[in-house]
């Protein structure tokens, strides 16, 4: 099978520069395009590339259950804790200008924390519904 | 009245029609599911389309820039994106399961055996 | 665009058709782009061409793959379509004209995310800004939402493949009770 050996060498090649990118996306979308919801869904791409060239059982080795679920619930669980941690600090629900003693600086770190939250429910939603849809237990 | 102007509306309802004739006229349930995803994707383009302003560029501030096309659809319409994508999703799921319990994906043979039932 | 969907609805093979829909997602990003929305476009581009079409495949897989009569009764569905179409474009005439910066969409509160996401947040990026703090409560709903679902599928099909794995946490739990 050459395709599938060329396939494996490319995919090889390409799924960290993917996984790069989603992080590149993920901390760079308060300056240009991209944010959570992207960055979550390519990362989540690069696992279904991966479970799509080597395999679904060897994909689950690499991301277990447990884990996407996991990420899935720590992802709205951050989120909606940052807006706890307003309430906390003394501001609103979701208020970030509290988070730090600067508001610019504390919009600047909610809107990454929470940015943070969104891109790991999403990346785990579609690991899971993806594994689901492969016929392997989510 | 220069028509010309509205001509995005038009494409909008068009998409829109196409979604909604798929949706109603086949039986098969993945491509209703298509058909909805057809139709919510004219909605974005409505949306966006509306987000536009004549001379502005994309809602990125920078300096020297004075005209940016509205930022408030853009936001709306991207969350809509990722939760189309999750409810598709569980569409699917529901198509999956129906074809488990009925043997067929057909809208018609499903009220065949309800009726036989 | 409108091409690519006029040949969805004639097309009998469902594996086409999931093929065409994602070459369809991939023309409205490019779309978006024309339009201004970077962040959209980015977003349709990889959500509406990569996951749908996979999941697509996926329920195909499960499935079926051929769609199997025609539809039997055309007439009427098209004319309620027309019908619906027309009213429609005749709503459309009152509408402010495409890409008029006086429309009423744009003298509410984008004026003021647009001045004070500079001040506020410090951010470049005001769809981000927007969609994180002026709106966080909507983000923290949608976020949800896709939480929620990714859940009602894994009740809906993640525990019929393996029901005897899938059911040992579910009798825990109703131990504990």
């Amino acid at each position: 099978m050459i395709f599938k050996a060329i396939l494996r060498v490319v995919s090889k090649l390409l799924i960290p520069p993917i996984m790069l990118f989603a992080l590149y996306v993920q901390f760079h979308g308060d300056f240009g395009p991209g944010g959570g919801f992207q960055a979550g869904v390519i990362f989540a791409s690069a696992f279904i590339l991966y479970a799509l060239i080597f395999g679904i059982d060897n994909a689950r080795k690499v991301a277990p259950a447990w884990a996407t679920r996991t990420l899935l619930s720590l992802g709205l669980l951050l989120y909606a804790s940052v807006g706890v941690a307003g309430i906390l600090l003394g501001g609103n629900f979701l208020d970030y200008s509290v988070l730090a003693d600067n508001p610019v600086i504390g919009q600047h770190l909610g809107i990454t924390l929470i940015e943070f939250g969104v891109g790991a429910t999403v990346s785990g939603a579609m690991i899971t519904i993806f594994f689901i849809f492969a016929h392997q237990d989510g | 009245m220069e028509f010309p102007g509205l001509y995005n509306y038009w494409i909008t309802i068009v998409l829109m029609m196409v979604g909604f004739y798929i949706v109603i006229a086949h039986d098969n349930l993945i491509k209703k599911v298509v058909g909805l995803n057809i139709f919510q994707v004219s909605v974005f383009v409505f949306y966006i389309s509306m987000a536009k302003v004549q001379g502005g560029t994309a809602p990125i501030l920078d300096a020297g820039i004075e005209t940016y096309s509205n930022p408030l659809p853009h936001v709306l319409i991207l969350t809509a994106i990722v939760v189309a994508v999750a409810t598709t999703a569980l569409a699917l799921a529901l198509v999956v399961r129906i074809r488990n319990a009925y043997g067929t994906i057909e809208d018609d043979e499903i009220e065949g055996q309800e009726d036989d039932a | 665009m409108a091409v690519t969907a006029l040949a969805l609805v004639r097309l009998r093979n469902l594996f086409a058709v999931v093929m065409l829909a994602g070459v369809f997602s991939l023309l409205a990003a490019v779309l978006y782009v024309v339009l201004d929305a970077v962040d959209v476009a980015f977003t349709e581009a990889a959500v509406g061409a990569g996951i749908t079409t996979v999941l697509m495949l996926g329920t195909l897989a499960l499935t079926t793959s051929d769609e199997k009569a025609a539809p039997r009764k055309t007439l009427a569905p098209l004319l309620l379509v027309v019908a619906t179409g027309a009213v429609l474009i005749y709503g459309t005439m009152d509408m402010p004209r495409y890409g008029d910066p006086n429309a009423p969409i744009h003298s509410h509160v984008a004026p003021y995310y647009l001045t004070r996401t500079g001040p506020d947040t410090g951010l470049p990026n005001v769809v981000t800004a927007v969609l994180a703090s002026y709106r966080g409560y909507d983000t923290l709903g949608e976020v949800a939402v896709i939480f929620t679902a990714a859940v009602g599928v894994l009740i809906l099909i993640g525990r019929s493949r393996r029901p005897k794995k899938k059911r040992k946490p579910a009798d825990k739990k109703e131990a504990a009770q």
